[in-house]
């Protein structure tokens, strides 16, 4: 077996970023109120005390409506730029293409605090929407690194064929283009929604009266005997992360397997 | 027709195409951090912003130590941050491009993402469990008679924010450089060995200095982000480990004084900014070297 000490290394490296995830559905089955070894018993009580909070509830609603608007405009807008920087040369286009990707690397309480002083500035509420526009300024870069490859490596011949036939650009488009680039698409979507649900600094900063769920989930870190049903949701969330991305991964194999490329792994 | 032939030039079709990001990154990035700036130059007058341009607020915030004191300690923390990740993450990078079989590498990828993509707050919170002082860590440790007292030195200190962080940035090191190893022609390697060099020689002369574009990546990508992280320093760090992050939403939502902030966050991230540029220079400059 080559490579035995890195090996090791890798799978305790493993661990280490498994161990509070293994922890989770530990803590969210467990009988007791406090956080912390040794286990006292089995029971499913906290999952069941989760509709029953109505709050957690309309928090859950509220998220997964800002994740899902913000996952459809950000792989839209993703969509012009990865297209753009594939298939055209134009002006400034390395600085327009860096700056779009800007918020990738800039720290989010910098983006939220922005945000939030030229929405009050504006005398607009706060609310759903602005965290929506905060969330797609974020989600937008990571769309658009899907999206490269998904583009990169179309075959512009396949275009071209189709516009000689006969073909307009949007039928071009429509048939042959997004068939094509339909896997990263897909990732695009997901990958955007996830980020979106679990963003917390600028939901803290953008929510109105309607917290999202990682901003109800603060607010609850801090009384004690709310934490198990944290624990629970945790749990379910996890699961669903786990599909969801999953799925994606799937997508984006099958993408790359029928854009004719070789798969370089890796989401980012 | 006019618009026909304006549309099949492909600088205009380019540019038509990039305006709908390009727009909305400019309206909703540009525009609030140009405004970012000039509420750094304003003050906070009671219930109102006074609009005359003044250096107020950076003397304020040079003169008073609490500042200077959580910006350096966001900068070492960062910093401490990046180096443990960094340097943790490279063995496993190269061991899935060196030493896995190309048809399991993006399993393992897959298996290093999948962390990331829960919950940041509840990992963050579960960080809190295993550290703390009944926590799974020393209850492990006391049980298995490694230790006598729990231990005090991990939980509510910026050693708890440093170890939370480099977990929440692991696969951000670990991809990068993955993708720089993935890269580097085998050939290469090859031809090193051949020519006589051991292997610890081939790593440092051929492998190590052919990575060195996704270490600087993976550096960047973990330090910039994490200079301004809220919710880690928060949770885990205690009254001694809050970072520069908790000062701006002080200011912003409990104090009221938006210039301030605004002040605190044009400082940081100048700071983020020239330490980023000086560490990009200083690579430049030692490749140069090299070569």
């Amino acid at each position: 077996m080559k490579g035995g000490g890195l090996r090791i290394y890798a799978w305790l490296y493993l661990v280490f970023l498994y161990a509070p995830i293994v922890l989770l559905p530990i803590f969210a089955f467990n009988d007791a109120t406090i956080i912390a070894f040794p286990l006292s018993g089995f029971t499913t009580k906290w999952f069941a005390e989760i509709p029953n909070t109505p709050a957690l509830v309309q928090s859950v609603q509220t998220s997964v409506i800002i994740a899902v608007i913000t996952a459809l405009l950000s792989t839209i807008l993703g969509i012009c730029a990865a297209r753009a920087g594939a298939k055209y040369r134009f002006p400034l286009k390395a600085p327009i293409l860096g700056f779009i990707m800007l918020p990738l690397v800039l720290p989010e309480i910098i983006v939220a605090v922005s945000l939030l002083v030229v929405i009050l500035a504006l005398g607009l509420p706060l609310g759903g929407w602005t965290v929506v526009l905060g969330h797609t300024l974020i989600c937008t870069p990571f769309c658009i690194a899907i999206l490269n490859s998904a583009f990169a490596n179309l075959d512009p011949s396949l275009e071209e064929a189709a516009f000689d036939l006969g073909e307009t650009a949007w039928s071009t488009f429509r048939l042959i283009t997004l068939p094509l680039v339909m896997p990263g698409i897909v990732s695009a979507l997901l990958i955007s929604f996830t980020i979106s649900l679990d963003e917390f600094i600028i939901a803290f900063f953008l929510t109105g009266t309607e917290p999202t769920l990682p901003v109800y989930l603060w607010g609850q870190l801090r009384f004690p005997q709310k934490i198990p049903v944290v624990m629970a949701l945790g749990t379910i969330l996890v699961a669903l992360s786990v599909i969801l991305l999953t799925i994606a991964e799937i997508f984006r194999r099958r993408g790359i397997a029928r854009a004719g490329g070789k798969d370089t792994g890796g989401f980012l | 027709m006019a618009m026909t032939r304006f549309a099949s030039s492909e600088a205009s079709r380019g540019l038509l195409m990039v305006a709908p990001p390009a727009l909305y990154a400019l309206l909703l990035l540009a525009v609030p951090l140009a405004a970012i700036f000039a509420f750094s130059f304003w003050t906070q007058d009671f219930l109102t912003i006074d609009f005359t341009p003044t250096l107020k607020n950076y003397r304020e915030a040079f003169s008073e130590p609490l500042y200077g004191e959580l910006i350096l300690r966001s900068v070492l923390i960062a910093g401490s941050v990046t180096l443990a990740t960094v340097v943790l993450a490279f063995p496993i990078a190269y061991f899935v491009s060196f030493h896995v079989a190309p048809n399991r590498k993006s399993l393992w990828i897959f298996l290093i993402t999948i962390p990331f993509w829960t919950s940041y707050l509840i990992r963050v919170f579960l960080w809190k469990v295993i550290l703390g002082y009944n926590g799974v860590l020393n209850t492990t440790l006391q049980g298995l008679g490694l230790t006598e007292e729990p231990l005090t030195f991990i939980l509510y200190n910026a050693n708890a924010v440093v170890i939370t962080l480099a977990h929440a940035f692991a696969p951000f090191a670990i991809l990068p450089i993955f993708v720089a190893l993935e890269k580097i022609d085998r050939s290469l390697i090859e031809a090193a060995q051949d020519l006589g060099e051991n292997r610890v020689m081939t790593f440092i002369r051929v492998t190590l200095p052919l990575a060195v574009p996704g270490i600087v990546a993976a550096t960047l990508i973990v330090f910039i982000p994490t200079i301004g992280d809220y919710v880690t320093p928060r949770l885990v760090g205690g009254p001694n480990g809050l970072m520069i992050a908790n000062m701006i939403q002080t200011q912003f939502l409990k104090l009221n004084n938006a210039p301030m902030g605004a002040t605190l966050a044009v400082i940081a991230m100048t700071v983020v900014t020239v330490i980023a540029l000086l560490f990009i220079w200083l690579n430049r400059k030692w490749l140069r070297a090299r070569s």
